[in-house]
């Protein structure tokens, strides 16, 4: 079975990825699948009756026109088609800060040991590393720093909040 | 100045680390060529003409004397003795061996320096004003929020791979010191009418091969709300900027296509799910990094200083020296001091290590320990005793850094060019050095007065040519190098972008070029009009009939 990183261990993945998927017979019979936006909007019905579905989102996806999808949706994986393309980093932070996505998001394509500490402070918490890589290996990234000054999705207090000196009151609630 | 506590040294030593293990990897054929450029990049490591060239932070311009001497023992002990200052307030090392450069940044943490994100498709070091702090046209002290963005922009996960670099400059004073509208952000303190200070943010600006002045995209933002405008700013550029193709990949050109009022509209609905949140900084955070930059322990003195006066009289030169590399401080009995990196037939920006040590002792004697780096590849002593100018400068004449040329025709702004960047269409030291020495007349330099003379080597315009009242690009043409010449750049709140004259010319040629269009300027102006004025009042026109006129 093919590995990912999640929750910052090495494990066994039970989801397909079908980057290819453009209609409903494109996929298994059964089995756990991620299907390209483009398909999840076209068939939500019967994706949502079929269930153990995720979604793939392209960089240029807005994470906004999964709507009301998103609380369900158990997994969404963001593809990076190269390391260098960072839009997935934003399309990460605002699925998670923004639209409250609470499910597993997972980093997908050119995804290397050296991003993994970004794409964590922004709010993945599985990650494919390339195949050719050693998922092993690329663990260590995930603790290459202790922190960022800058809110992020895991750490949305800036550390000037976050400081041992920072006054009580500087500490920040989101409004409910 | 700023001085790290646990936190900021852990980022910088966590960041030495990972880049050494990069570096490991690389040499050990783990990562591929592709996959280490961007990472090297994004710790400022190019690979260059002749040896990697590896360019150092200067945030927002500020160096202790301590780490003026640890930048000499860089130099001295991992490249050639001497060290390049950037338009970009940074410091460059043209010769390092690869193996060398974790070593090197190990090297700079022990004294709170580093070279993060002094390259890349990221947020670049942050620029500001020279003058911080004393100039006496101040709205606020820049530094603390200079510092404050420094802070957020390094290591944001985010923004770590942009369609293309960023560049932010913050000022706090009424004068452009920091060419504000040829960056990417551009934040300007001001006052609204309630009388509260905030800033006013200019975005898409910059030179490069498509120069545009920068958009004033919102006239007056609370200074708390800094952070999370940057943050929609970015976040709009990272999500819509352009990645199909590396020049039209800057900002300037998504604001451009998506028109400014509509990217406008969507920064600010960016902004308003932002606005309040936790990135916004609290007074007393702040008031914090402010309390790094409170003033050196000034004397109180009653009056200007009366040896000062004396020594103006005494000495021509002297004088002429103070005219041009000294101004107003806005304590009584101080003055401002730039230190030229203009002495014709040293490259502009150089400094040998002996040098570096020598600047840092006099920052020690006469300076608060402290200097700092201007756009202008100059030096700045900010907190001078009038009283101790004279010593100051007959010190500073010994080691060759008194050239009285500041803001004057031989204070070139230069890059590297092809002698040593792998970028460059054409060499410009050379044609600096031409141009200095064709112009070595004193008394006509000063007589001219305020000239900028930029010179780029190729179309990224690292030498700001752009902005230069007088701008020389190096072109190619069939494989030789020619140089284009523009005219009427300026920078300040009322930027302008130089025009081509015309058909370019060989490098021999172009002193000659430069002294008729000086000619041209001294036939025409009026009595105490600077270059620019002149240019802007009769255009262009004349310059380029006198230029291209054929020869008698």
């Amino acid at each position: 079975m093919p590995r990912l990183i999640k929750d910052g261990a090495v494990v066994d993945d039970r989801w397909t990825l079908l980057p290819e998927a453009y209609s409903l017979t494109d996929l298994p019979e059964r089995g756990a699948v991620i299907v390209p936006f483009a398909l999840w909007a076209a068939e939500r019905g019967a994706l949502r009756a079929r269930g153990d579905v995720g979604v793939l989102l392209a960089p240029e996806n807005d994470p906004a026109d999964l709507g009301s999808d998103l609380a369900a949706l158990p997994v969404i994986a963001v593809d990076f088609p190269q390391f260098t393309d960072g839009r997935g980093y934003s399309t990460a932070r605002l699925l998670r800060e923004r639209h409250r996505y609470a499910g597993e998001l997972r980093a997908v394509g050119d995804v290397l040991r050296d991003q993994l500490y970004a794409m964590a402070e922004c709010g993945f918490d599985a990650f494919v590393v390339r195949e050719d890589r050693d998922a092993d290996a690329a663990l260590a990234g995930l603790a290459d720093f202790d922190g960022v000054y800058a809110p992020t999705a895991r750490s949305p207090q800036p550390w000037f909040r976050r400081r041992d000196d920072a006054a009580a009151t500087d500490v920040w609630y989101p409004q409910l | 100045m700023y001085r790290y506590d646990s936190f900021d040294q852990s980022i910088v030593a966590q960041r030495v680390a990972q880049f050494r293990d990069q570096t490991r990897r690389f040499l050990a054929g783990q990562l591929s060529e592709d996959e280490f450029r961007p990472l090297r990049l994004q710790n400022g490591l190019y690979v260059q003409k002749h040896a990697p060239m590896l360019r150092v932070a200067i945030p927002y311009g500020l160096l202790s004397s301590p780490q003026l001497r640890r930048l000499a023992h860089i130099a001295r002990t991992f490249d050639r003795g001497y060290g390049h200052f950037t338009t970009r307030q940074n410091i460059q090392f043209n010769w390092p061996q690869l193996e060398d450069v974790p070593d090197i940044l190990a090297e700079l943490a022990e004294v709170e320096m580093h070279a993060i994100q002094t390259s890349g498709n990221c947020i670049r070091n942050t620029t500001s004003d020279p003058y911080a702090g004393v100039a006496g046209d101040e709205l606020i002290d820049p530094r603390p929020w200079s510092e404050l963005v420094r802070q957020w922009s390094t290591l944001h996960p985010e923004f770590a791979f942009l369609p293309r670099k960023f560049k932010i400059a913050v000022t706090g004073a009424t004068a452009d010191r920091v060419a504000i509208l040829v960056h990417d952000i551009g934040a300007q303190a001001v006052r609204n009418a309630a009388g509260e200070t905030g800033f006013r943010v200019a975005v898409g600006g910059g030179q490069g091969r498509t120069p545009i002045i920068g958009q004033v995209i919102r006239e007056f933002l609370p200074g708390a709300e800094l952070l999370n405008y940057f943050d929609a700013i970015l976040r709009v550029y990272n999500r819509f900027g352009r990645r199909d193709n590396k020049y039209k990949a800057r900002i300037k050109i998504l604001v451009k296509e998506m028109t400014p009022p509509e990217f406008t509209r969507r920064v600010e609905a960016e902004w308003d799910r932002l606005r309040g949140g936790p990135g916004s900084v609290p007074p007393a955070e702040i008031a914090r990094l402010a309390a790094h930059f409170a003033d050196p322990p000034y004397r109180d003195l009653p009056r200007a200083s009366l040896a000062y006066r004396a020594a103006l009289a005494d000495s021509r030169p002297f004088s002429q020296w103070a005219s041009r590399n000294v101004v107003a401080h806005k304590r009584t009995g101080y003055a401002i001091v730039t230190l030229s990196l203009k002495k014709t037939g040293v490259p502009p920006g150089d400094a040998t290590a002996t040098q570096m040590d020598a600047i840092a002792d006099l920052a020690d004697r006469y300076s608060f320990g402290e200097l700092r780096v201007t756009h202008e590849q100059n030096l700045v002593f900010a907190d001078v005793l009038q009283a101790d100018l004279y010593d100051l400068w007959t010190r500073l004449k010994t080691q060759g850094l008194a050239t009285p040329n500041i803001g004057l025709l031989t204070d070139i702004v230069c890059c590297p060019g092809g002698d040593f960047c792998s970028l460059a269409n054409a060499k410009s030291i050379p044609i600096a050095e031409a141009i200095q020495r064709r112009f070595d007349d004193l008394d006509y330099l000063h007589d001219l007065g305020a000239i900028e003379l930029n010179m780029s080597g190729c179309m990224n315009a690292c030498g700001h040519h752009h902005v230069g009242n007088i701008g020389i690009l190096g072109v190619d043409k069939n494989g030789a190098e020619w140089y284009q010449i523009s005219l009427g750049g300026a920078q300040g709140f009322k930027a302008s972008l130089g025009k081509v004259i015309g058909p370019s010319f060989a490098a021999a040629e172009v002193p000659g070029v430069i002294e008729a269009i000086i000619a041209a300027y001294v036939e025409w102006r009026h009595p105490d009009e600077a270059f620019i004025d002149t240019l802007r009042r009769i255009g262009i026109d004349p310059f380029k009939e006198r230029v291209y006129a054929p020869a008698h």
